[in-house]
């Protein structure tokens, strides 16, 4: 164990196992990759329509910039701290690997509140997604971006079962490396919807 | 053996990062983040040139953890994660500017002083 950091290239690494993980890991580098082409098209769909407010209200006058700076920094932190958690688990130290990604988890739910609270309180002033094809756009972009935060926290919840009750196994960790993968992808994601959407929304353009 | 394979096969499995480099990211990210923020809050500048620089913060973020987050960068040789990632951003770049390309041009195209002119050319017809 003393060797973590610089492991005895000697020693013989079941050569199978690495590019099966390895095979693993480009597999799901590459629907990443697709996913970000999905949400290129929501965001052009909102290039495209974001000016059709139909008499309703613009991007200009409908979002509360300090809520969506609060979200931007919880979500940055959880990408964050999921990569304690993984340098954790590289370090195999499990209750550090469990505390960092409960954080993690806490953030997300966070986040996932201030999103929902946003949309409600959207909808009950009478701004739901039927009211212009901007508002659509709006929440096809913004929800779809929630649903990958929430599937990711079912995910994690799942991932959490498996380390309680099998410990850090080359499974486990595979799962959490994959899992890491996403979420800082889904931090990538948000940038462009923080700045698109809401940044240049309250610039007016 | 099994243990200390264990822990070979992890080093494989979980990507280079360290903690210097995830602190780094984080900071930086913070930092491009309240910029862009404050920039468009305070309002010091023109429209179009809040845009270009808030766009520009977003690109330099994107990077940002695509490095330090996603250790894009450590890759060793046959680089094939670059490789779709430089695929994805040709085909986002298509699929953005191409749509609003298009759909501006047909705005323009459907606009009514287009169509009266159009129809003024044609004598009056229909």
């Amino acid at each position: 164990m003393s060797d973590v950091a610089n492991p005895p290239m000697n020693l013989d690494i079941s050569n199978a196992e690495y590019q099966k993980n390895s095979k693993t890991l480009f597999g799901f580098w590459v629907y990443i990759m697709t996913d970000c082409v999905l949400f290129a098209s929501l965001f052009a769909t909102y290039a495209v329509l974001h000016h059709n407010t139909f008499g309703g209200p613009s991007a200009q006058n409908l979002f509360s910039l300090p809520n969506v700076l609060a979200e931007t920094l919880i979500l940055l932190t959880s990408s964050f701290t999921c990569g304690l958690g993984i340098l954790s688990a590289r370090a195999r130290h499990k209750n550090k690997v469990i505390f960092w990604f409960f954080v993690t988890f806490v953030l997300g739910i966070a986040f996932l509140f201030l999103e929902l609270s946003e949309f409600r309180h959207l909808v009950i002033t009478g701004n739901s997604w039927r009211r212009s094809g901007f508002l659509s756009a709006f929440y096809t972009l913004v929800g779809t971006h929630g649903l990958h935060i929430s599937v990711g926290l079912l995910w994690l919840v799942v991932l959490f079962g498996k380390i309680f009750s099998g410990g850090l196994t080359r499974n486990n960790l595979r799962q959490l490396t994959l899992f890491s993968i996403f979420w800082h992808f889904l931090d990538i994601i948000w940038i462009f919807i923080f700045t698109i959407v809401y940044l240049m929304g309250a610039v007016g353009k | 053996m099994s243990k200390e394979q264990d822990v070979i096969v992890a080093e494989h499995e979980l990507s280079e990062g360290n903690l210097k480099s995830y602190i780094t990211g984080f900071l930086l990210s913070i930092a491009l983040t309240l910029s862009a923020y404050f920039m468009v809050v305070r309002r010091s500048f023109t429209a179009d040139r809040i845009i270009a620089v808030i766009v520009a913060l977003a690109l330099i973020q994107f990077l940002v953890q695509m490095f330090f987050f996603l250790h894009l960068g450590k890759e060793t040789k046959p680089r094939w994660k670059l490789f779709v990632v430089v695929f994805m951003i040709m085909i986002v770049l298509i699929l953005v500017f191409g749509s609003i390309w298009i759909m501006n041009n047909l705005n323009y195209r459907m606009s009514p002083e287009q169509i009266n002119t159009y129809l003024n050319n044609q004598g009056g017809g229909f």
